[in-house]
């Protein structure tokens, strides 16, 4: 008797839910499974085995992209971290403007990434964007941000952080904010400093929300790309190629077989780095 | 209050004017590329198919390059195919099952009117065709300031050597020799593509080969001059700063005011220059891609881009209406109201107003001596996608044109794969 008392809701209730899971999910999820091992037209496919695995992963630009991946992963997601974490921690102080200065930072986040895209574009122009003409008010010689190979994929990181900084930090506000006074105030009897405090209680206590912000951020780092294909379409040449654009690219090649065994390889290349990363944080977590 | 009832019941009974009006006629729509260089010689033709039949075109707009492809592909894989549509012809068009996708066009009167070798590339196996000739024959190679010329006393260069000792004298000069455009990355292909009249002479079976797997870019010494000629000219300091900032219209304007004296492209430009800059429009010359000997120098030819008629269209009649008069001596005659074209067209019996472009002058004079080849992907089915960006990279010394060329038959071997050719 006790297990009929236990289920409140009938699970017919769920049905809905698991229709449109399944047909927008769980179905193109097993389909592109299956894509990924032909030669396809979207109208028409032809069986090859594994032939565009051996393709995908032959890509000269493939090791490129894996780098240039995991290097944007672990930039934006670096510096969202502590970037997020120094503002949250100096806008959960009192400060008389903090509603102001959060939803200045906030609000890139707001804005399409594609238009975040176009506007820096402009602003990088070499001889006549924004960026170079200011410094070179101050008589610096501003270098070319996109059309040089070694440092368009560090402009488009920095643009990234720029927008993304702000959902880190309302993470951490709402961890900070969480952490109960009487810690902080033991720890002023103690005569600790506002460094202890945020060295103490303040970082270690809100571990939880730095893991969130670290795998949201690294995922959203590792498949990005966006912000890559509007500034540089993965240029010059293929020198800031994302794993996603790669893949992009055998889609507008018309080679949606060997896109979709590309999506195939991102999907186990993301599983393979997050589920170990998550494991690996959750077990370094405190309870409150 | 009252002011606005009124502007309301005035607005009402334009809509049922408009309305009225617009129910015996037909609508096509027609997905074109934006931006279009000549779109104002094509409304014209529009405007005057529009006067004379019950039928509207509609316009929407579509991206270039890969991006624009790509939307075609799905809009068909979607049966959302508008009436109309503008593509490449040549080897693009062919990946998109003409068949089964487009109406044939061969058993109408307005096909007799095309030229054998326009039709030969908007058809399937010599069968069938699927469109008709967009614009101008086009021609790729050299289009160069006169002024420049003149003020440095430089003469039209038949061989590459010629054409880098002008380059060094232009640079000395402080001009930029060659304008590169690489923001707009499928405008560095141009030094490559437009060499293959050259490729040609050398090995007149190459795109046999190259279609069989035979013959490869990296292995074939006279095609890999494109990928090492593209590289020459960044390593020798001929080309502007920052290439990857510039775009297609930049350099437009770069050629037109003589700060730039070289812009390897198609003669497809020069509308848009006429459009921009019209009294600029006569200093700006054309010359083939040069060769290594002087007496084998000949230009390349791309065929004109398609209008195709889409086989889920409503209103094939009224399509195929449209398309007729676009060829007839009447929608030429819109077209070259706006403009002069800026090249011969692919219709018979059509002769060149005498006041063409000078630069399309210069074209002729290679079409009159048969000193002429198509471009590869005329010859070819397969064209790799990636071309663009590997050109970038040879342009921007980030790779040999070794590496280039190895890199570009792989991307080659995909598209032939994709396309299930015997061989590969």
């Amino acid at each position: 008797m006790a297990s009929t008392t236990s289920k409140i809701y009938s699970y017919k209730f769920l049905l809905p839910a698991a229709v449109v899971y399944l047909i927008f999910f769980i179905v193109p999820t097993f389909l592109s499974f299956f894509f990924s091992l032909t030669i396809w037209t979207l109208s028409d496919w032809k069986f090859t085995g594994l032939d565009n695995f051996r393709i995908f992963l032959t890509e000269p630009s493939l090791n490129v992209g894996l780098r240039n991946s995991l290097v944007y992963a672990i930039l934006t997601c670096g510096l969202k971290v502590v970037l997020g974490f120094l503002l949250a921690a100096f806008l959960s102080a009192n400060l008389k403007t903090k509603g102001f200065l959060r939803s200045i930072i906030y609000f890139p986040n707001i804005l399409s990434t594609i238009a975040v895209g176009i506007m820096f574009s402009s602003l990088m122009q070499p001889s006549r964007g924004l960026i170079n003409v200011g410094l070179a008010a101050i008589g610096i010689q501003g270098p070319d941000w996109l059309g040089n190979p070694s440092l368009a994929l560090l402009s488009v990181a920095m643009v990234d952080v720029w927008k993304g900084v702000g959902i880190a930090m309302t993470i951490f506000i709402a961890g900070i904010m969480a952490i109960p006074r009487h810690y902080y105030e033991a720890l002023m009897i103690d005569g600790g400093s506002s460094f202890h405090k945020l060295r103490y209680i303040t970082l270690p206590l809100s571990r939880s929300s730095m893991n969130s912000v670290i795998m949201l951020a690294f995922i959203g780092g590792i498949r990005s790309f966006d912000l890559v294909w509007v500034m540089t379409k993965g240029g010059p040449g293929f020198t800031s190629d994302l794993i996603a654009s790669i893949i992009y690219k055998q889609l507008q090649g018309g080679f949606y077989g060997i896109s979709t065994a590309g999506n195939v390889v991102l999907f186990v290349i993301v599983s393979l780095l997050a589920v170990p990363m998550y494991r690996f944080l959750t077990k370094a977590e405190v309870d409150l | 209050m009252k002011r606005s009832s009124i502007a309301l019941a005035a607005a009402m009974a334009l809509l049922t004017v408009a309305g009225g009006f617009a129910a015996d006629r037909q609508k096509l729509v027609w997905l074109q590329w934006a931006n279009d260089g000549a779109q104002k010689n094509l409304d014209a033709i529009i405007a005057a198919f529009e006067a004379k039949y019950p039928i509207d075109i509609e316009l929407e707009f579509k991206p270039g390059s890969a991006e624009g492809e790509n939307l075609v592909k799905t809009r068909i894989a979607a049966n959302d195919m508008p009436d109309l549509l503008s593509f490449n012809s040549g080897s693009l068009f062919q990946v998109l099952n003409l068949e089964k996708n487009f109406v044939d066009l061969s058993n109408e009167k307005l096909a007799s009117r095309l030229v054998d070798s326009f039709k030969s590339t908007v058809s399937v196996s010599g069968k069938g065709v699927y469109g008709i000739p967009y614009q101008p024959i086009p021609a790729g190679g050299i289009l160069y300031n006169k002024k420049v010329y003149a003020q440095l006393g430089l003469k039209v260069p038949k061989t590459w050597k010629a054409f880098i000792a002008n380059c060094e004298k232009i640079k000395a000069a402080g001009k930029v020799a060659v304008i590169a455009s690489y923001k707009d990355d499928w405008t560095a292909q141009l030094l490559l593509l437009a060499d293959f009249y050259n490729v040609n002479v050398a090995n007149p079976k190459f795109a046999q080969d190259y279609t069989a797997n035979k013959a490869k870019y990296a292995s074939t010494p006279a095609a890999l001059r494109g990928f090492e000629k593209i590289q020459e000219v960044f390593t020798k300091g001929f080309t502007n700063k920052e290439p990857v900032s510039i775009t297609y219209d930049m350099a437009q304007a770069m050629l037109a005011s003589g700060e730039g004296a070289h812009y390897p492209m198609a003669t497809w430009v020069l509308t848009s220059i006429n459009q921009n800059y019209p009294d600029k429009i006569n200093d700006i010359g054309f010359f083939a891609l040069p060769g290594d000997s002087a007496d084998k120098n000949g230009v390349t030819l791309w065929m004109p881009n398609n209008i195709s008629i889409s086989k889920t269209s409503k209103h094939i009649d009224a399509a195929k209406q449209f398309l007729d008069f676009f060829v007839s001596p009447e929608g030429l005659a819109a077209y070259m109201s706006v403009s002069t074209p800026d090249g011969a067209f692919a219709i018979k019996g059509v002769k060149l107003p005498d006041n063409v472009f000078p630069a399309v002058k210069d074209i002729l004079v290679y079409v009159d001596a048969n000193k002429t080849a198509p471009a590869l992907e005329f010859l070819s089915p397969v064209k790799g996608p990636n071309l663009p960006q590997i050109c970038v990279e040879a342009g921007l010394a980030l790779k040999t044109p070794a590496a280039c060329a190895v890199e570009y038959d792989r991307d080659v071997e995909k598209q032939a794969k994709q396309l299930m050719l015997p061989g590969w």
